[in-house]
């Protein structure tokens, strides 16, 4: 986004809903101001009058720390004093009345800083000009002749003023034009491992998430959905449920689903057990894991694909070779399941519909609520709370539209919906299922010649952002193996063929933190530990020779390797495994170290050493917790996770059947963040797909099997 | 008619017997501390005391809980002052997302009370909440630095 006077300016048009920002001429001695009357320096920075820098924030807060994070770029440039910091969400509706002022709102992609930084930082150097101004005037002397420190400002003769001091003059002045930033050797707030903003409601349980909130009147909503993708309510029968305690009433939601509306959820849920529901699954209630399994290996051998990176001449080169190594991999649907249920909170009238709800992207649940409403953007708004865990799930909206159909129903009274854990489990927008052949070929020396990967299964974009496909292909299957870019494969390979034969399903795929890189760097990076293995080469070695001409990649390789003790004694009966991948624009390796028991069947991660390059680190305490953090999340999958499908429906449904790591199988995580400048890589995504790879190479070094499909269980292996 | 003592306060709700006690807290009492997150006692998100001891309230009847005295984690903190977990929670900038953490602090908390001066494997065998963003790391660290923080 361009920084510009025109992008400070505010838009004519009436904001209403949460944040009232009042009207405003472009120009002139009127100032916008916060809910509280504070005026707004500028979009991103508003002052009170007690010295408190209220810094607002576009993307979603669900953990990973960006919040934090952003305000810390704001502040940088601002000069304020951290310790007066606090933050606020714009809503989604007063961005789209200012011209999108905050830019873009979707929180995904790892791209919470690195595609906001320099926006964000200018509107705090604005801001900051336009105090210090403000105080120059006030004394008749050049801004230049003034210095600021924390939210200080001194002038000739060592005169001081406070931001609060000058705020309103501030909030009067033009937007400057030209706004230089710091040099980043000169960042102090920058780069500082501070404590999240956010903790101190974390602690007490007064945060309240979209869960908790609560609206006078408010009534509960427990809702089905169809259990296959695609499926329809025939016919329900809700007359029990109408009859039970607190029951108001029961409802269709859109074609697919049945919901019941009460004076409590709990009340909501157990009617919602009594409502006979015949449904209509259509042609999808007879697909199955099995079927869709047989569907991919089909496209193992398609003679059609979308190549994405091709160098050389793979099969010739494979053909030729003294050795052939060939071997194929399998990745499973996989549900977010964030702790937070999905929910949302509608109050609809004819004239407005107000939303309350955990997002990862609030302008498209802005666009949701409008569609779903039937009302304009401009009579709609949405309140976005703090995320009780995202990771992809909620950048959908399809919980958001169901909330406001149900709402409709109840015109003037507002609607809470909750979806049970079962629910959630059912209806989430799962990791793509893949599988792979990866073909390799040696010379005589041990050295890799050719490579040629097939990726067989489903393209997310297909069917969440069919848009965004490139003549039919989706690039985003490939990530990690791009030619070039942000998720590009860091090995030179002379030979090289990869490409993709797409094969849906209609179980619905999602973002899942990490989106493709999940499976692509188990495939890529256990067989490239399988071609170390058949060329009789040590896999640091194997992989050092593939990677000279990406010194980065190199680095944070070599980083793990020696803080992890490769090639150094290691404790009795532990054994390491290696990992490394370019995702997101960053640079991660991991190195595992694990032991294992009773034949194999039992293994303790003891320690995952891990090293990230995201080019700036802005705040090294929170990625080091989303390194480690992302290996929770990452091992959980390859260790116990898996969605499996019969007659249609997604069968797992609760924790129980879904597991997920405790505190006991938790690996000590040794972090390494190493930026090494000059670029913003992405932090909450990308070390995640460098757990699993590692930990399987240490199973296969352990106990020389090689396991090439997710998750372990189904191989009788358990994580201790 | 169900009556407890909640955080001190002896407290009656109008609810059927069988409702699990989160859903009282939650919607009749209006303490939205503890969550909900699978509703069978797999998570633990909706740890409680109960007369000390951490229990999954999405799986216990009210009727269970009858002239009994529960702490919510709105209850930890005596006159304003958190207590020693919370604290180190803070100290140790553990919660991301924060939505576990609510149960996560009360089965420490409990932990505490029974053992001092736990070990790991004490930990591992009494923290048994699902966090899904993997907190467990400063979990340990807070736990193992709020109890040399005892008084």
């Amino acid at each position: 986004m361009k920084m510009n006077r025109r992008s400070f300016i505010i838009s004519s048009a009436a904001v209403t809903g949460g944040l009232a920002l009042g009207f405003n001429l472009p120009f002139g001695p009127r100032v916008v101001r916060a809910a509280d009357g504070s005026p707004e320096i500028n979009a991103w920075v508003v002052i009170r009058p007690d010295e408190t820098v209220v810094i607002r924030i576009a993307r979603s807060e669900m953990g990973q720390g960006s919040l934090t994070g952003l305000a810390q770029l704001c502040a940088e440039e601002l000069e304020c004093d951290w310790a007066r910091v606090t933050t606020e969400f714009p809503t989604p509706g007063a961005n789209a009345a200012r011209k999108r002022v905050w830019g873009d709102y979707s929180t995904g992609g790892s791209r919470g800083i690195r595609t906001s930084h320099e926006y964000v930082r200018k509107g705090g150097a604005a801001a900051r000009m336009m105090l210090v101004k403000a105080a120059a005037d006030q004394w008749n002397v050049s801004p230049s002749d003034c210095s600021v420190s924390k939210g200080v400002i001194t002038g000739p003769g060592g005169r001081k003023t406070t931001y609060g001091k000058v705020a309103e003059a501030a909030a009067q002045l033009p937007a400057p034009t030209d706004v230089p930033l710091k040099d980043p050797k000169d960042w102090k707030v920058i780069g500082k491992p501070l404590k999240r903003l956010d903790t101190a409601d974390k602690v007490n349980g007064k945060l309240v998430y979209g869960l908790d909130i609560k609206l006078p009147g408010m009534l509960n909503a427990a809702i089905k959905d169809s259990p296959v993708f695609g499926g329809k309510v025939a016919s329900f029968d809700g007359a029990k449920a109408q009859s039970m305690a607190g029951v108001k009433k029961v409802v269709q939601v859109g074609d697919s689903g049945v919901a019941v509306i009460a004076d409590t959820w709990w009340h909501a849920k157990t009617a919602l057990d009594q409502v006979d529901v015949k449904w209509d699954f259509g042609e999808n209630g007879k697909v199955s894991s099995e079927s869709i399994a047989e569907q991919l290996k089909a496209g193992l051998d398609a003679q059609e694909a979308f190549v994405h990176n091709t160098a050389g001449d793979a099969n010739a080169a494979i053909a030729s070779s003294a050795k052939k190594v060939s071997a194929e991999y399998s990745y499973p649907f996989l549900n977010h399941a964030p702790m937070e249920p999905n929910n949302a909170t509608v109050l609809y009238t004819d004239e407005r519909c107000e939303v309350w709800c955990p997002t990862q992207n609030g302008e498209a649940a802005l666009a949701a609520v409008s569609e779903a409403s039937g009302l304009p953007i401009s009579k709609c708004d949405v309140h976005k709370t703090i995320l009780g865990g995202g990771f992809g799930r909620r950048g959908f909206t399809d919980y958001v539209r169901q909330a406001v159909l149900i709402a409709k129903q109840t015109p003037g009274t507002p609607v809470k919906m909750v979806w049970s854990r079962e629910e959630d489990m059912t209806h989430g927008r799962y990791h793509p299922i893949m599988q792979a052949r990866l073909t390799g070929g040696l010379d005589e020396k041990g050295n890799l010649k050719g490579l040629k990967i097939r990726l067989s299964g489903q393209s997310i974009l297909a069917s969440a952002r069919p848009e965004a496909l490139d003549k039919g292909k989706d690039p985003f299957t490939f990530q990690g193996y791009w030619p070039q870019g942000e998720h590009s494969l860091e090995y030179t390979i002379e030979n090289l063929h990869i490409d993709h034969a797409m094969r849906n399903t209609h179980i619905l795929p999602g973002f899942w933190r990490g989106v493709n890189i999940n499976q692509n760097a188990i495939f890529l990076e256990c067989f490239i530990d399988e071609l170390a293995h058949e060329a009789g080469r040590d896999p640091l070695e194997f992989r050092r020779s593939i990677m000279s001409r990406n010194p980065k990649s190199l680095a944070v390789l070599n980083a793990v390797a020696e803080k992890g003790g490769w090639g150094k004694p290691v404790a009795k009966g532990h054994h390491l495994g290696l990992a490394h991948f370019r995702a997101f624009g960053s640079y991660v390796a991991a190195c595992a170290e694990i032991s294992v028991r009773d034949n194999g069947s039992k293994v303790k991660v003891h320690k995952i050493t891990a090293a990230t390059d995201c080019g700036y680190a802005v705040n090294p305490a929170q990625i080091e917790r989303q390194i480690a953090g992302s290996f929770v999340y990452g091992l959980s999958a390859a260790f116990m996770q898996e969605c499996t499908v019969k007659d249609g429906a997604i069968q797992q449904t609760n924790f129980h059947d879904f597991n997920s790591m405790r505190i006991a199988q938790m690996p000590k995580v040794v972090s390494i963040v190493m930026p090494s400048g000059g670029f913003w890589g992405g932090v909450g995504e990308p070390t995640i797909c460098v757990a699993a790879p590692a930990v399987l190479n240490a199973y296969f070094r352990a106990t020389g099997k090689r396991i090439r499909t997710i998750p372990l269980k189904n191989h009788g292996i358990e994580m201790v | 008619m169900a009556r407890f003592t909640l955080n001190g306060k002896s407290t009656q709700v109008d609810v059927e017997p069988a409702t699990p006690l989160l859903w009282v807290l939650r919607e009749q009492v209006g303490l939205t501390g503890t969550k909900y997150g699978c509703g069978v006692a797999q998570c633990g998100a909706c740890t409680v005391h109960i007369d000390g001891k951490p229990v999954r309230s999405c799986v216990t009847p009210v009727s269970e809980v009858e002239g009994k005295k529960i702490t919510t984690i709105e209850g930890l903190a005596k006159n304003g002052a958190l207590n020693r977990v919370q604290k180190a929670w803070l100290e140790h900038d553990v919660p991301q997302c924060g939505y576990c953490q609510s149960g996560m602090i009360m089965a420490a908390t409990a932990l505490l009370s029974a053992k001092p001066n736990p070990t790991d494997a004490d930990i591992d065998a009494a923290i048994t909440n699902i966090c899904r963003c993997g907190t467990f790391q400063q979990v340990r660290e807070a736990i193992h630095a709020a109890a040399k923080a005892k008084a």
